[in-house]
């Protein structure tokens, strides 16, 4: 673990209504650099959500988040915030390649008609070699597997040079291989002293991904030790589980609001369904 | 008679070339506008927006101020007005956009109505591109070359915001500002197209070079350069067809665009309903060993 233990995402008592509904119910949180912090909840819970509040697409209704110590529109112009959405957030049919969307990365660094500086193409090509997509830099985005499509915008936020990096949901549609890769890939950047928060239902990848874990339904019900927060109890309460046998649930009839402990991964079709986080407003 | 004649003959006439220079304007602004209108999904937003700025536009001529100035106050109301009632009633988007543009379109045709000359205004509304003047090719050049240096410059930014404006938001640009610029750049096309085939074709100008297009490739570059020149390509036809079957020409310009989009859809190399076809039945016969 790195010296510094200044957290650089840092969320105080949050609360966000959608209409009657409530989203966020008070949640503080404090996710550490050089660490991969997962963040464990059911759909509803309100991952999405308070992953829109970090980024600042939703206004909370209470409470405050501090980017690097710093209000977040100030970290966003200043590149430090990369994301890695929802596969169900992308138009996948969007006509670009794969290297056009990895060099939207760098458009924050870019002057007004972000046009490319060898800098650019440079810093590309590398993110897109870290992410073993090199071979695939000018296919059109959808014609990619779920796996490489996640990489493909993990490498966004490497070509970025982001400092911390939210990835929601990247192992939904994905098979073991690229899920490897991408656990892998999130350690190292990690070790560069990155702050990587990670929303998952997956519970079989927490353990091999995350230094530590926090619990979500509608405000933070555990925040610590991967092992710690794998306990039966805390999931039980988490996903709102009556019957706990004192094991991993396992997905078995797999209703939307059950944890995913690693059910059928698919990397060929294109498109693969993914249950659906809550809307934004 | 010769086929240099087809083609020259019409040039003889003023009125003839300066309807083809406004159109090829027009068209190439429009066109170059629809390949983000298609991929943002605003298609209907456009058909909302060209008609909206109808009563804009007579109340510019009565104050004698730009139609582009009455044009974007009336956009932006639109849109403003759609986004209310969306957003604060029952009443789902699609009711919503089509309340607001026809009520403001309606309002439009009452004030052309008690407008003393009828004769410009009424071009407004179904176009009037053989009688288009030297002030008028002016103004219209002058508001299409804004509108594409808008475009052109900040191409990438509004790529990005079509495509994914949590990242546009995440790197500290504003989604808001891309999609407001999109809709100013959107009124002032309006304008410049309502003059050349009215209110009511402006909307096929702004929908169906993007989706040709798109159709054709899976490079949004190449979209920028293939839907402007084949809705040139087409005004050209469109207007040269028009001189010689003696019909009306905003209408020939827009049947035009229509066939050259069926005939993408059908033979698009990729994505033409052929080509997808053929491919699918390659994948079927190389999937079973032995077949031919």
């Amino acid at each position: 673990m790195t010296a510094t233990t200044i957290p650089t995402i840092q969320v105080d008592d949050v609360v966000v209504r959608y209409g009657e509904v409530l989203a966020l119910d008070g949640v503080s949180l404090r996710v550490r650099p050089g660490r991969v912090t997962g963040l464990i909840g059911m759909n509803g819970s309100g991952k999405s959500t308070l992953f829109k509040t970090v980024m600042g697409m939703v206004r909370p209704d209470r409470g405050r988040v501090l980017l690097d110590g710093a209000e977040p529109a100030a970290a966003r112009r200043r590149g430090l915030v990369g994301y890695v959405p929802q596969s169900e957030e992308v138009d996948w049919a969007f006509p670009v390649s794969v290297r056009d969307v990895v060099m939207m990365g760098r458009y924050g660094r870019q002057g007004l008609t972000r046009r490319p500086r060898p800098a650019d193409h440079a810093a590309v090509a590398d993110a897109l070699g870290r992410v073993e997509l090199a071979d695939y830099a000018d296919r059109q985005i959808g014609q990619l597997s779920g796996g490489q499509r996640k990489r493909a915008f993990v490498a966004r936020g490497i070509a970025q040079d982001a400092r911390m990096l939210l990835l929601d949901e990247p192992f939904a549609g994905v098979d073991k291989r690229s899920e490897a890769t991408i656990v892998r890939l999130l350690r190292e950047l990690a070790d560069d002293g990155r702050t990587v928060l990670v929303s998952t239902h997956d519970l079989h990848a927490l353990p091999r991904l995350a230094d530590e874990a926090a619990l979500l339904l509608r405000r933070v019900l555990f925040h610590g030790e991967v092992s710690e927060a794998l306990r039966p109890e805390n999931l039980a309460r988490t996903f709102g589980l009556d019957a706990v046998d004192g094991s991993v649930p396992d997905g078995g009839e797999s209703g939307a609001d059950q944890p995913d402990v690693g059910g059928p991964a698919d990397d060929v079709l294109p498109d693969a369904p993914a249950s659906r986080e809550e809307e934004s407003a | 008679m010769s086929p240099a004649d087809l083609l020259l003959e019409p040039l003889q006439y003023d009125f003839m070339v300066r309807a083809i220079v406004t159109t090829v304007i027009a068209a190439v602004v429009c066109a170059l506008l629809s390949c983000w209108l298609v991929l943002v999904g605003w298609s209907l937003m456009g058909d909302a927006v060209s008609h909206a700025v109808l009563p804009g536009v007579v109340l510019a001529y009565v104050l004698g101020a730009p139609f582009a100035v009455g044009a974007l106050v009336f956009g932006f109301l639109a849109v403003a007005l759609i986004g209310a009632i969306r957003g604060t009633s029952r009443v789902k988007e699609d009711a919503a956009i089509g309340i607001v543009f026809t009520t403001l379109f309606a309002l439009g045709l009452v004030l052309i109505s008690v407008t003393p000359s009828q004769t410009d205004l009424n071009h407004i509304i179904f176009g009037n591109i053989l009688g288009v003047s030297e002030a008028d090719l002016l103004q219209i050049a002058v508001l299409a070359a804004i509108a594409f240096s808008v475009l052109v410059v900040k191409r990438r930014d509004l790529t990005l915001y079509a495509f994914d404006r949590m990242h546009a938001h995440a790197i500290g640009l504003s989604p808001r500002f891309l999609g407001a610029l999109l809709l100013g750049v959107l009124a002032l096309t309006a304008v410049v197209a309502l003059q050349v085939v009215g209110v009511i074709l402006v909307v096929a100008m702004l929908i169906i070079p993007g989706a040709t297009a798109y159709l054709l490739t899976d490079r949004f570059g190449r979209m920028l350069v293939i839907a402007p020149a084949l809705s040139a390509a087409c005004s050209v036809v469109g207007i040269y067809l028009s001189y010689w079957l003696d019909a009306a020409s905003g209408g020939l310009v827009v049947v035009a665009q229509g066939a050259a989009f069926a005939v993408a859809y059908l033979f698009a190399p990729r994505h033409g309903l052929l080509g997808t076809r053929l491919a699918a039945g390659r994948r079927r016969i190389g999937s079973r060993p032995g077949a031919l």
